[in-house]
């Protein structure tokens, strides 16, 4: 607090002018945030709506040209799978954190594995997947080594989110169902769990359009493929929409482009919906708890 | 435990019908169940973790014997000749002349992820304190949506933007208007040059830079809005404005945490594959003599070389790229546990927003 008064004060007029600096670096720091995302969504979505036919959606992809239809079931199959997968582990991983845990150097380890494990390089889970997963177990280019690395990806997201939507649940809420004689179970699954739910699902829905997102783990993990994704989970490859952004832009054909910027739109697309309905939840759960109050 | 004693003594009587029974049975059962379900996927994460670092280092070990010390410091990436003759150096096989050094890369990386932050913070700041005290509501909410928007935002279609649009910009506009008045002394003429065409060191920096904004920027708007008002109003009320009251009790008091979210966006910058590998030009063997340089980085080396290594039949060029990704792991671990004490030294608790 001692820094709080200024030793020697500057000239009024300095200090007025310092002042409009600040509230013009402001909107100067928001014009370098606002500027690139609008400049970049418009960017993605003029370059694909000249060219877009909407049997992009229906026709399998010819590598360089074609539709993408195997590439949005394969990205939307990638999505339910780590929805399985990571939802379950990260759920109960962050209800295990936030209601069970006492403490003690077990928990820590997981805290400390879960924040290491979020910051690590996406493209090294990739190579381990590649390495071990789809060469050293022989199951080549498939749905589960792409499926596993990414839920080790997004299962700290999940875990965070959902720990962090259980802190904010009230006491009053637990010690009433405790009150009420509920079986501590019960009480989670229906009075905590119940309370918390739009956190976890904003959290599952970030982590989806993660997962959804994501080149690097996949590229050599789940290859890909110019057919639908088959109910195998091993042997047969899975093509997803990043793999043509980032391998059809810099062909030599106006087709592969026009590949290259489809996929873009439809990725952008997507995690726009996903983003917004984060949001309206969110937002509908803040007045429903400002009128509870 | 109350709970549980007296539905025992309602399970006494007698007259109980076995449905009755299975739901007082799972009543007392059921949070045991979500504590031993719990305990099990705690185990995946850290055994996620375990399988990882075993993996690569397995992996890796050959080339660790075999590549040395100079790993560190070397400039060549020479995968040898891979269709005869084979050498043997400390047991392990390798192709003749096959010789890597993952300098340029480590600088590479260590470059981008440093311009990544000079950009980044003061923009994070700035951002954080538009969106708590600078901006009314109804501009400020749309505005924190756009900040989880390029959060959102997978990352190949910000390379695409930027090796197709933002790249190109630069090199023709603005970049020569810096480069081209510089003069030809030793430190400065690192910042002229030739400016390429938007593919290089600088361009990847600033996109680093725009993908680590609102990691930054959302965990210091929850550290600000942490900062009781009291202090605040009554430095205004001393007679301080805004910009005093930020700089001397608003950002002090949240100091350490600040520290923590730049450092959590370091470690993002520095494992960004991706969007790095499609805007940096990727030479392999070069650390760029100017601001401006094609070059690139461990991350982005691995995702483009290893279809290339594994045509490798010694498993040598496999084995190096794992000694690569060893020491990006190993470089972000470090900096996300030092994030980690950081952060929670403060008090903050780390909204999970984008991939960290």
């Amino acid at each position: 607090m001692a820094q709080v008064l200024p030793t020697g004060l500057p000239s009024t007029r300095g200090r007025r002018a310092r002042a409009v600096a600040f509230r013009v670096l402001m909107l100067g720091a928001l014009a370098f945030v606002v500027g690139p995302a609008l400049w970049l969504v418009v960017g993605v979505v003029g370059r694909a709506l000249p060219g877009w036919r909407w049997n992009v959606l229906t026709t399998l992809s010819q590598g360089t040209s074609g539709g993408l239809a195997n590439a949005v079931v394969g990205t939307l199959v990638l999505m339910a799978g780590v929805l399985i997968l990571a939802g379950t582990t990260g759920v109960l991983t962050g209800i295990y954190l936030s209601e069970f845990a006492q403490g003690g150097r077990g928990v820590t380890v997981v805290r400390v594995a879960i924040d290491v494990l979020a910051g690590f390089p996406s493209i090294v889970l990739g190579y381990v997947g590649y390495v071990a997963l789809c060469v050293g177990l022989g199951w080549g280019f498939s749905l589960l080594p792409a499926l596993m690395i990414l839920s080790f990806m997004v299962v700290p997201y999940i875990a965070k989110a959902t720990e962090a939507a259980l802190h904010q649940v009230p006491t009053s809420y637990r010690e009433g169902a405790e009150a009420l004689g509920m079986p501590g179970g019960h009480a989670l699954r229906r009075v905590v769990v119940r309370t918390a739910l739009p956190g976890i699902v904003t959290g599952l829905l970030i982590a989806l359009s993660i997962a959804g997102g994501e080149t690097a783990p996949l590229l050599y993990t789940a290859g890909v493929t110019n057919n639908l994704p088959t109910w195998s989970l091993l042997h047969h490859p899975i093509a997803y929409l990043t793999y043509y952004v980032w391998t059809d832009w810099n062909q030599p054909t106006a087709a592969a482009h026009v590949v290259s910027y489809d996929a873009s739109l439809i990725l952008v697309v997507m995690v726009l919906a996903m983003l917004v309905v984060a949001r309206l939840i969110v937002s509908r759960t803040q007045r429903h708890a400002e009128s509870a109050t | 435990m109350r709970q549980r004693a007296s539905i025992d003594v309602i399970g006494a009587r007698r007259d109980e019908s076995s449905s009755r029974r299975l739901r007082r049975v799972w009543a007392q059962r059921e949070e045991s169940l979500w504590r031993v379900g719990g305990r099990v996927a705690t185990l995946v994460p850290v055994g996620a973790l375990v399988f990882l670092v075993a993996v690569l280092a397995v992996k890796a070990w050959p080339a660790v014997k075999v590549n040395g010390g100079s790993f560190l410091t070397s400039t060549a990436w020479l995968p040898g000749n891979t269709y005869g003759g084979v050498e043997h150096v400390h047991g392990v096989t390798i192709p003749a002349g096959a010789r890597y050094g993952a300098w340029p890369l480590i600088a590479g990386t260590l470059q981008t992820s440093a311009i990544a932050l000079v950009f980044a913070v003061p923009v994070s700041i700035l951002t954080a304190f538009a969106l708590t005290e600078g901006l009314p509501g109804w501009i400020a909410r749309p505005v924190g949506f756009v900040v989880e928007v390029v959060a959102g935002i997978p990352s190949v279609i910000i390379g695409l933007w930027g090796v197709l649009v933002l790249g190109p910009f630069l090199a023709r506009h603005v970049y020569p208007l810096v480069a081209n008045r510089i003069p030809d002394v030793p430190v400065l003429k690192y910042l002229g040059g030739s400016v390429g065409y938007g593919e290089g060191l600088l361009t990847s920096g600033l996109v680093l830079g725009l993908m680590i904004v609102p990691i930054i920027a959302s965990t210091t708007r929850d550290l600000f809005l942490q900062v009781p008002a009291l202090p605040k109003e009554g430095a205004r009320a001393l007679g301080m404005t805004d910009a005093e009251v930020a700089r001397r009790v608003t950002l002090p008091w949240v100091r350490s945490g600040v520290i923590g979210a730049a450092v959590l966006g370091l470690g993002r910058a520095l494992g960004e594959t991706i969007a790095v590998a499609m805007v940096s030009g990727s030479v392999l063997g070069v650390v760029s003599p100017n601001l401006y340089g094609t070059m690139t980085t461990i991350a982005a080396t691995i995702v483009s070389q290893l279809d290339s290594a594994a045509t490798d039949g010694t498993g040598f060029a496999v084995a190096t790229l794992a000694e690569a990704g060893l020491l990006l792991a190993g470089i972000s671990i470090v900096v996300n546990l030092a994030a980690r004490a950081i952060v929670h030294r403060s008090g903050a608790l780390g909204a999970p927003v984008g991939r960290a």
